[in-house]
Parts: structure tokens; C-alpha cells; sequence
């Protein structure tokens, strides 16, 4: 008779790294389905370029590494799926292979494969795409013409919500929150984005710390200090030059535009990349959402989210660090030990 | 009533308590015992048989010479046939009798049930008993009923909240023996002048709430008094049992690592444990049977069993109804901390409580895979600790690192490596690191002790 020897516990969980990319894969997919249906076929095939060239670099970086093949835990297909969903429908074809090769080769593989980046590939990707290309990357086109033309070029350009807002013609809340507006083609529909989210929550797949101290920070930001500080209007009638009403505007807008759903729920939660402790996340949601303010408001590009989540991504283990709580029972004469 | 979940993190096991609704069998007829002559945690005990003794039910063979030590007794009657070394379940080498039958079951004509006049009366009583924690610790009952005098219990808690997944020896104890258990708990409150006792069950056994309220209510008819024993219903989340855990949940006290309950005044004792108490005050025979819970897929008849100390594995399993698949992995005590065998011929001990067989179905080895920082050992911890740094530590040899992490205050229940979807070995790899820091610390200390020394020469300490 032979007999397995293993250590304990000889019970095991059935999630598996494999399961959990999955989930996101799944909840992933009402937001691009939503993308593909306002930005036409173009945007389909941004998708499966991004989301096969992924596959394909992971699978040549192992190769080439002469490491095991890791393609079947499916990381990199979500990374596929999470830089075609950061990226603008109109943008040239090759440029998607040169984010995918970032993402893998550069960021994820050689630091060590799934697991050991020390920053979001996709995200790291775009940024890249960003200051490598930043024409192609910034000019935010909707669907002009039939839902099955490739042709991208003709569309109308046209400026993002964010840069409407103070014009007076941004679109309405409804649209925004649909997805009928400039953007990329994962960020635009807020409804398909919130559903992947609930999904994620209900599997515990992530935990809600992270986005809601992300969101939650940003928003009382841009409350107190958007749009007009409130605290220090010049001759303390700021009622002759906005309302409530417009603070309020203001959140929503500046919540349903841009990529903070996306980035929120989806990027910042992270596992390779964020804090391992629910104060560690608190923390870091906070940091994310005090940098995307102060990008959005006083920086020159429109990467708040990307930036921040970047920044953020870097400081995670510092944050592991700082939050590194005391084990059960743990009392002062014993801490020295 | 609400059930009470008080630490966090845990972690929720398929149960397969598939043997809960089945009584116990008494087995008989082993043709022979090996009895190993430590136990219990502590030293081992000194045999005073030799081969061509014979030996009765309860016949005294491994006396307790040195303090923590428990003795240990035959389990069967019949002749010492050798002593020799056998290495045990965990890979120690232990001092072993082994007992061959002569089928009679004659008991020592000196067991006989006690008489106890005084506390240190009481505190012998235990002792002489052999018992020790049947939870699966081994810890020595006599010590633990002999607090230092300042620390005194002031609750005591019975841990019947069998919190590993398939194990129901504890259930079946108090389905079939409530009686027994109350009176072992009146002993203990009586000498040691506890008053309070909490039960602590867990919420999937709503049964022996039902049972132990039943039983407090005749003892309330019968003396007219309340014993002032109480149960509680857990949350059912593993390591709910675990005692660390269990006297927080239930009392709000939190034991400090490095630390015994009794440094908080609680006394928690196992639900067999205090069962035996009641049963050895009525009959005083020595510790020599255990129940125990035989399941996984590859038995014909998974159930409980009351076997005598020392029987072998592969008699038991054989005597239990054989198996039906060839065994892929056999455990000693349950799924989340046993241990996996080998080899099959070990005589059980005192605190083993469940023998599982696993067949192919239930017997897995993942492999490995990176840690993908998903948090899931983290928030499983019921120690608040954090398991993938720690087997980073492990795996880099960084003792510091692993100090950092507090290594030593893992309680090593297994919840991480449960939860780790990417089907790593954190337990393993914690145990490893408790090891290293061991090494370290002793290392550090020998080095002190030798600076010390030459400075205390007077001669400069050697480069």
C-alpha cells in the first residue's frame, strides 16, 4: 500500500488562482460588451487583438525564460481584457501589440510572472501607450457611422465629459451613466461596470474597502474642494456663483466620467498590487482618491486614475508595512518580543 | 438564541460529519497493543514492566516519575511480550510495551473508584487516571487542574465544539454519556471552587444544547439547586474550538501569545476529558479506551469506535469493517491538523480522535502555484497574522523577516493554506519557519552565553 504523506490541513478550498481570474473574466464582460455596442466592431477587434497578443507574449516570455507555462491560470486574459477596456476604439492596431508587450513582457514577466509586478500591467501599459503615443491615446471618437465600418479615422472627434463640463454642453447624467459618451472602450458604460463589480463583490472575489474609500474620498474632494472651494469663496456668497445643486452635478459628473468606475472597482483592487490588510486598503483607496483629485484638478494630462493607482501600486508595500496589525492577543509587555 | 462568533477570520470546511447520527461500538479482541510511553506533552514515563509480565485491564505500566508526566496503563490483559523503540506517528522515537492478549478482559482488581477528601486528593486522582486533554493536545489534565495559586480559574469552559470536519467522536460522547460529563464538570467546579461553566457548542449540533439543558434541568430536580453550568451556541466556523478562540468568543478574554488560559482565569477543558473524569469517579479504571470517529471513502463502515489505547491502526480499521478501495492517505486525528501516515502500524494514543481513510477520491495534492497577494490567508487568520509573509520569510531563510511576522504566535490550524487558492503549503511553511527562529533564537542565546563567559575570564572575546 502506498500512502500519501502531505502536511496539514488535507481539506483544501475549491477556488483556484484559476477560478478567481475567471470571475473577473466574467465580470469583466458586461462593460466590454457595452463598449463593443457603442463603439461598433472596431472595438471588438481592439479587444481580441489586446487579449490575444497578451496570451501570445506570456506565452513566448515563458518560453523564451524556460520557466513553466502559465497561461492557463488565465492572468493574461484578464490583462488583455483590462488594457483593450483602457484604450480609445480609434487607436492604431499596432499600438494595441505594443501595450500587450509592455504589459506582459516588460511589467508582468520580468519581474517574475503572475504574482511578483510590482505595479497594474494594464495600467503601466496604458501609460506608457499614453506618453509614447499621446495623440493617438487622447482622441476620443464615438461611433459616427455604421456599427460594422472599421473605419475610425472619419469618426468625430470629440472631447471627453471631463473637459465638457465647464462648457456648459456636457451630455446628460442618463448618458453618462449608459455609456453614450466619448471615452474608452471599457469605461464608458458606468451600468455594465457596476454590474461586473456587484459580481465581484457577491463572490468575494474582492472586498469593497478599496473602491468605496477610493470613490468615497474623491468625491468629498471634489465636494469641498471641485468645482469652487467652499471653505474659502471670496466674499462668502458662493450661492451667486454655484448652488448645491451644481456641487452635486459636479460629483456625479466627475463620478461617472472618466475611467473612476473602471479604475475603482476593477484596477485598484488589484491583488498583486494592493495592501493585503483591510487598513492597509483603506488606505490606500485613499490615497488613490486624493491623488485622482489632485490630478484632475491641477494636473495638465487626464490620467488622474491611472497615475494614481500607479503611485499608489508603488507604495503598496510600504502601506503593507505601516499596517501590519498586532496578532490576536497581542499586548504591550509582549510586544517587545 | 444568537449564535456567538467573536474572532476573526476562520474559515467554513465541508463538514462531512456523515458519522454524527451513528452510536458507538465497543471493539474487542485485538491481538495485541503497543503502548507508548509518552502520551502526553512532557517527558516520558518509566516502564516498570518487563517481558513475561502479565498485565490486566488498568495494570500500571509507564510510571510518572518526572513532573508534566502522565502514567500510562494496559489496555487489555494479557503478557508483556517487548519493549523496544518504535519511531511515532510525528517521527520521535519513543520507548514502547507491546501488550499481547489473552482475549479475557480481566481488570486490575485495584481499580476501584476513588475517594477523594481533599484538593490535593483530587489533583492525584487525575493524575494517577492518566489522563490528558482528549482534544487532541495531550496536555496534562493534573497540571491543568493545579493552577499556580494566584491564578486561580474563575470560569471554566467545555470545549464541545468539534469544529474539525469530519470528526463526531465529542458528539456521539455527548449524545450517549450527558450524565457522565455533567458529573465530571461538578468534580472540577467542586475542587477547584469554579464558579462558573460555560458550554460552548457549536450551532450545526443543535441537539446537544438540547441535551445538556435537558441534563442541567434533572440535576436542578434531583438537588434542587442550579449548578450554575450554562451552554452557549457558537457560530460553526473553523477553528471555533480552537481554545484560543473559544475563550474569547465565549468570555471576551484574550490569552496572549506565549500564554495559557489559565493566565487569563479560564480553565477550558474537552468534553471527553471532563466525560472520563465522570466515568473514572464511578468506576475508577485508568485511562484505556477511546472513542474515535473512523471515516473517509475508502471504509466500508465509517462510525465511532471505542478501541483500547495502544491498538494498532490497521487492526482497528480492519475490525471497524475493512476497506473498499485501496487507501490513498490515512490520517491521524482530523483533515485540518492531523497527521498523515506512512505507515499503519502505529498503536493510537490517548488524545487521537479520529482515524480518517481516504480513498482517491478525497485524497488531493495541488500543485503549487505563485501567491497571488490575494488576501484569502490574511483574512483567514483567526491570529490575525500574515501567512503569505510569512512563507515569503520561510522560503528566503530571513529570520528577522519571520520575527517581524511574529511566526511564533501561529496556532497552526490550517485556515491559510485552506483558504489559498493558489494551493500553497503555508502551514508547512510556517512550521518550517517556527523551526528556523527556534534555531536562531538558540543560537543567539549560545552565542551571549559564551561572550559572557569570556568576559567573565577577563580575557577579550574572541573575533
Amino acid at each position: 500500500m502506498k500512502l500519501q504523506v502531505s502536511n496539514s490541513p488535507h481539506v483544501r478550498d475549491k477556488a483556484t488562482t484559476q477560478s478567481i481570474m475567471l470571475d473577473v473574466i466574467i465580470a469583466l464582460l458586461p462593460a466590454t460588451f457595452a463598449g463593443w455596442y457603442f463603439f461598433g466592431i472596431r472595438a471588438v477587434l481592439v479587444t481580441l487583438l489586446s487579449v490575444v497578443s497578451c496570451i501570445g507574449f506570456e506565452y513566448l516570455s515563458r518560453r523564451i525564460m524556460k520557466r513553466n507555462n502559465t497561461i492557463s491560470d488565465l492572468s493574461a486574459v484578464v490583462t488583455g481584457l483590462l488594457l483593450a477596456m483602457n484604450l480609445p476604439v480609434s487607436i492604431p492596431l499596432y499600438m494595441v501589440v505594443i501595450g500587450a508587450c509592455f504589459a506582459i513582457v516588460v511589467v508582468k514577466q520580468m519581474f517574475g510572472g503572475i504574482g511578483n509586478n510590482f505595479v497594474n500591467p494594464a495600467i503601466a501599459a496604458r501609460i506608457f501607450l499614453v506618453i509614447a503615443f499621446p495623440k493617438a491615446m487622447t482622441s476620443w471618437t464615438i461611433r459616427a457611422g455604421e456599427w460594422f465600418s472599421l473605419r475610425s479615422v472619419d469618426a468625430v472627434s470629440s472631447a471627453t465629459p471631463l473637459t465638457l463640463v465647464h462648457d456648459g454642453n456636457a451630455p446628460s447624467m442618463w448618458d453618462l451613466f449608459i455609456g453614450n459618451k466619448a471615452g474608452c472602450i471599457g469605461e464608458v458604460c458606468i451600468l455594465a461596470l457596476l454590474i461586473g463589480a456587484l459580481y465581484l463583490l457577491i463572490r468575494h472575489v474582492i472586498r469593497p474597502w478599496i473602491p468605496v474609500a477610493y470613490i468615497g474620498t474623491f468625491l468629498i474632494l471634489v465636494f469641498f474642494f471641485g468645482h469652487v472651494n467652499v471653505f474659502n469663496f471670496p466674499g462668502g456668497d458662493f450661492t451667486v456663483l454655484t448652488t448645491w445643486t451644481d456641487l452635486f452635478y459636479e460629483c456625479c459628473y466627475m463620478l461617472l466620467s472618466g475611467g473612476l468606475v473602471l479604475g475603482a472597482f476593477f484596477m485598484a483592487t488589484d491583488y498583486v498590487t494592493s495592501p493585503l490588510t483591510v487598513k492597509g486598503k483603506l488606505l490606500f483607496g485613499f490615497g488613490c482618491g486624493v491623488l485622482t483629485f489632485l490630478i484632475r484638478y491641477y494636473g495638465n494630462m487626464s490620467e488622474g486614475v491611472s497615475f494614481s493607482i500607479i503611485l499608489m501600486n508603488i507604495l503598496t508595500p510600504h502601506i503593507d508595512d505601516w499596517t501590519m496589525g498586532k496578532p490576536f492577543g497581542e499586548v504591550k509587555e509582549n510586544a517587545k518580543a | 438564541m444568537r449564535s456567538l462568533h467573536a474572532f476573526a477570520g476562520g474559515v467554513h470546511p465541508i463538514g462531512n460529519k456523515n458519522t454524527d447520527v451513528l452510536p458507538s461500538i465497543h471493539l474487542h479482541g485485538f491481538p495485541e497493543v503497543e503502548l507508548l510511553m509518552q502520551q502526553h506533552i512532557g517527558p516520558p514515563c518509566t516502564c516498570v514492566v518487563k517481558p513475561g509480565d502479565h498485565v490486566d485491564v488498568g495494570t500500571l505500566v509507564g510510571r510518572a516519575d518526572k513532573p508534566m508526566a502522565v502514567p500510562v496503563h494496559s489496555s487489555i490483559s494479557g503478557t508483556v511480550k517487548e519493549i523496544h523503540y518504535v519511531v511515532s506517528a510525528n517521527g520521535a522515537p519513543v520507548e514502547a510495551v507491546r501488550v499481547e492478549s489473552d482475549f479475557k478482559h480481566t481488570i486490575n482488581p485495584f481499580c476501584k473508584p476513588p475517594k477523594i477528601e481533599s484538593f490535593e486528593d483530587f489533583v492525584q486522582m487525575i493524575r494517577d487516571s492518566g489522563l490528558v486533554g482528549l482534544g487532541g493536545a495531550a496536555f496534562p489534565t493534573y497540571i491543568k487542574v493545579n493552577p499556580p495559586k494566584n491564578k486561580m480559574p474563575d470560569t471554566l469552559i467545555v470545549n464541545a465544539a468539534e469544529c474539525e470536519p469530519y470528526i463526531t467522536a465529542d458528539y456521539r460522547q455527548i449524545c450517549e454519556h450527558p450524565d457522565d460529563i455533567i458529573d465530571g464538570i461538578l468534580c472540577v467546579m467542586k475542587w477547584l471552587e469554579i464558579p462558573k461553566t460555560i458550554i460552548g457548542v457549536e450551532d450545526n449540533k443543535p441537539l446537544v444544547t438540547r441535551i445538556f439543558s435537558h441534563e442541567i434541568k434533572k440535576r436542578v430536580f434531583k438537588t434542587g439547586r442550579h449548578p450554575d453550568i450554562e451552554v452557549r451556541t457558537l457560530k460553526t466556523i473553523y477553528p471555533q474550538g480552537a481554545e484560543k478562540m473559544l475563550i474569547y468568543t465565549l468570555t471576551g478574554r484574550k490569552v496572549p501569545p506565549g500564554k495559557l488560559p489559565i493566565d487569563v482565569h479560564t480553565l477550558v477543558m474537552n468534553v471527553s476529558t471532563l466525560r472520563f473524569i465522570g466515568l473514572y469517579l464511578k468506576e475508577g479504571i485508568p485511562l484505556t479506551r477511546k472513542r474515535m470517529t473512523l471515516d473517509g471513502s475508502a471504509l466500508n463502515t465509517p462510525g465511532n469506535f471505542i478501541v483500547p489505547i495502544g491498538a494498532r491502526i490497521q487492526d482497528i480499521i480492519e475490525a471497524a469493517g475493512g476497506t473498499c478501495e485501496e487507501p490513498k492517505k490515512i490520517i491521524m486525528g482530523g483533515a485540518m491538523m492531523g497527521v498523515a501516515l506512512d505507515r499503519i502500524d502505529h498503536g493510537i494514543i490517548k488524545a487521537n480522535n479520529a482515524i480518517l481513510v481516504f480513498g482517491s477520491e478525497e485524497t488531493t495534492l495541488p500543485p503549487e502555484s505563485a501567491c497571488i497577494r490575494c488576501g484569502r490567508c490574511v483574512a483567514s487568520c483567526p491570529m490575525d497574522l500574515i501567512p503569505c509573509g510569512i512563507d515569503k520569510a520561510t522560503r528566503l531563510r530571513d529570520t528577522s523577516m519571520l520575527e517581524k511576522y511574529h511566526v511564533m504566535d501561529c496556532i497552526e490550524c490550517g485556515c491559510c493554506t485552506y483558504a489559498c487558492p493558489a494551493k500553497r503549503f503555508l502551514t508547512q511553511s510556517i512550521k518550517n519557519g517556527k523551526i528556523m527562529v527556534r534555531a536562531e533564537r538558540a543560537r543567539v542565546k549560545k552565542e551571549q552565553e559564551l561572550r559572557a563567559a569570556s568576559e567573565q575570564k577577563g580575557g577579550a572575546s574572541p573575533s
